[in-house]
């Protein structure tokens, strides 16, 4: 079909719409209260009414991206966009073409580079010695399944959220609960401390991410002071706060992540490349710069630029849904935890997985992952009840902690390195830290022959 | 109409495929070898590798210390205990 043809067709088409009867109060279908409020989403293609920024006419709107410039076209400009948008001789076939070509040679360029694995590598580093953690502290208090939980930097606060709709904050130390909050809907899978101590953030089935600000008042009810932050059309499965307590990164079922302004409540960016829900997303340590990895039930880990929203690099080899993402301490790598009961290291510079941990007995999912302080294990809770501690370097597993007595669903290191803290489907979080031994000589380490 | 944002996505994904095989890339042993490093570099001051002492724990056990143990038999064994109920 040539494109003159096609514009008859455009040209036909706009007629016969022209002549319909009426028009549909589109008005009635905006999800907002206020009319230029953004929200961010994959599922909608048009949630307002108004005049197209090209051809000028009062028609629906679909709010696209073009080089992360929002343009509010109609669906007939949308669609002379695409044409003229196509090179000579470029067709969907071509297209498609290219891209295997090109996904191809991605595969080529990065078993390239693949000299060595990264246990080999550290066949020379001492092994690390027995290990024994210990329970320390359970938190008791939540009337159903703990679903996330966060630390605060004081090291002793820790936020926790559960399904049915209660986030409580608890002094780890004393287990006595500081603050609780009941939250307007359940499934409350995410929750987040401010940098500064002075809020928390937690959303779920609402949709929505809020922040409430903690008072010493113990007295005051925080859900007077809540505000609404983040707006997707699907369920909330992660947020974090950046480094200040003004901006809040969150992850959705709809498939985006976005990035807020908490004052104003504003989108300030937003990511999309996932095709399916996002889980789990973690901010690169700050030394690192401006990135973050999020990871989704395509099967997919993204890393991204926070500032241009682009898709810098993508890594897809797991065999099922990523739960959980978390960068190595030095923001070189992250680890992984999916659902194919493994967890895997991905380094950002060699741009290719670098280590699986696995092993066959282990035949649930992982839920959730996090890195000691110097990187060299990787906690990760699973879906039969354990946490099974790695040695990152050798891909070997150097302990199982049994005492959960439902799905381990969230396991975080505190920020001292002391502790960390893990949270389950049994309604309670166990804090555990490692037994010293006193003589000491096992833990001073040495390279093998050098 | 389906075929149009059909094309417009291929293009993305084109788009997004053309970018990602650019970037530099480091050979894997010296990415491992960086990580091992920074391990090494940072294991001391791991508490949750070397363990910590109970003195200096914030979550060791708070109650008093309530263990029955044979007092007469000696220094040594006191404090093997006391090690234990840690």
């Amino acid at each position: 079909m040539s494109v003159s043809d096609w514009l008859l067709f455009l040209l036909v088409r706009s007629l016969s719409l022209a002549s319909l009867p009426g028009s549909i109060p589109f008005s009635s279908l905006q999800v907002q209260p206020q009319p230029d409020a953004k929200m961010c989403d994959q599922t909608f293609l048009a949630i307002t009414f108004g005049p197209c920024d090209s051809c000028g006419l009062n028609k629906p709107l679909m709010n696209i991206y073009l080089k992360n410039e929002p343009i509010n076209y109609c669906s007939l400009c949308v669609e002379l966009m695409a044409c003229q948008g196509l090179a000579t001789g470029e067709t969907i076939h071509t297209l498609k073409a290219e891209s295997e070509s090109l996904k191809t040679k991605l595969e080529e360029e990065r078993a390239k580079l693949h000299d060595v694995e990264l246990h080999q590598v550290a066949e020379k580093v001492e092994a690390l010695g027995q290990f024994v953690m210990k329970t320390r502290r359970t938190l008791k208090g939540h009337g159903n399944k703990v679903l996330c939980m966060d630390w605060c930097r004081d090291k002793r606060r820790i936020v926790s959220s559960s399904q049915d709709g209660k986030v409580i904050v608890w002094d780890a130390y004393t287990t006595n609960k500081e603050h609780a909050v009941t939250m307007p809907c359940t499934w409350v899978m995410a929750c987040a401390y401010a940098p500064s101590g002075c809020a928390v953030a937690c959303g779920g089935l609402d949709n929505k991410c809020s922040v409430y600000p903690l008072s010493l008042d113990k007295n005051e009810n925080l859900s007077a002071k809540k505000k609404s932050v983040a707006m997707h059309t699907n369920y909330l499965s992660s947020c974090s706060f950046t480094n200040s307590d003004m901006q809040i990164l969150t992850s959705s079922g709809d498939g985006t992540c976005a990035l807020w302004d908490v004052e104003s409540g504003q989108l300030l960016q937003s990511f999309h490349g996932h095709s399916a829900d996002v889980l789990s997303l973690n901010l690169a340590p700050s030394e690192t710069g401006n990135t973050f990895v999020s990871g989704g039930c395509d099967k997919k880990a993204n890393v991204w630029d926070m500032r241009s929203g682009q898709n810098v690099q993508s890594f897809e080899t797991h065999e099922s849904d990523i739960n959980s993402v978390k960068y190595y301490p030095s923001g070189d790598a992250f680890a992984t935890g999916s659902d194919d009961a493994t967890c895997r290291l991905y380094d950002l510079r060699a741009d290719r997985e670098v280590a699986i941990y696995s092993k066959e007995s282990i035949i649930f999912g992982a839920s959730s992952v996090d890195f000691s302080l110097s990187g060299r294990l990787l906690f990760a809770g699973y879906n039969d009840y354990t946490i099974n501690v790695w040695d990152v370097l050798k891909g070997t597993r150097v302990a199982i902690l049994f005492g959960h007595e439902n799905r381990v669903s969230t396991v975080r290191v505190s920020p001292d390195g002391t502790a960390f803290c893990s949270g389950s489907w049994d309604n309670t979080l166990r804090s555990h830290s490692q037994v010293g031994c006193s003589s000491g000589k096992w833990w001073r380490w040495r390279l093998n022959g050098s | 109409m389906s075929g149009s944002s059909n094309i417009v996505a291929m293009k993305k994904i084109v788009q997004q495929l053309r970018f990602e095989a650019n970037i530099n890339r480091v050979k894997v042993s010296q990415a491992a070898a960086e990580l091992q490093q920074f391990c090494i570099q940072n294991a001391l001051q791991d508490p949750l590798l070397t363990g910590v002492s109970s003195s200096t724990n914030p979550f060791r056990t708070q109650k008093a210390f309530s263990c029955s143990c044979d007092i007469s038999a000696g220094e040594k064994t006191k404090k093997t205990t006391a090690m234990m109920c840690n």
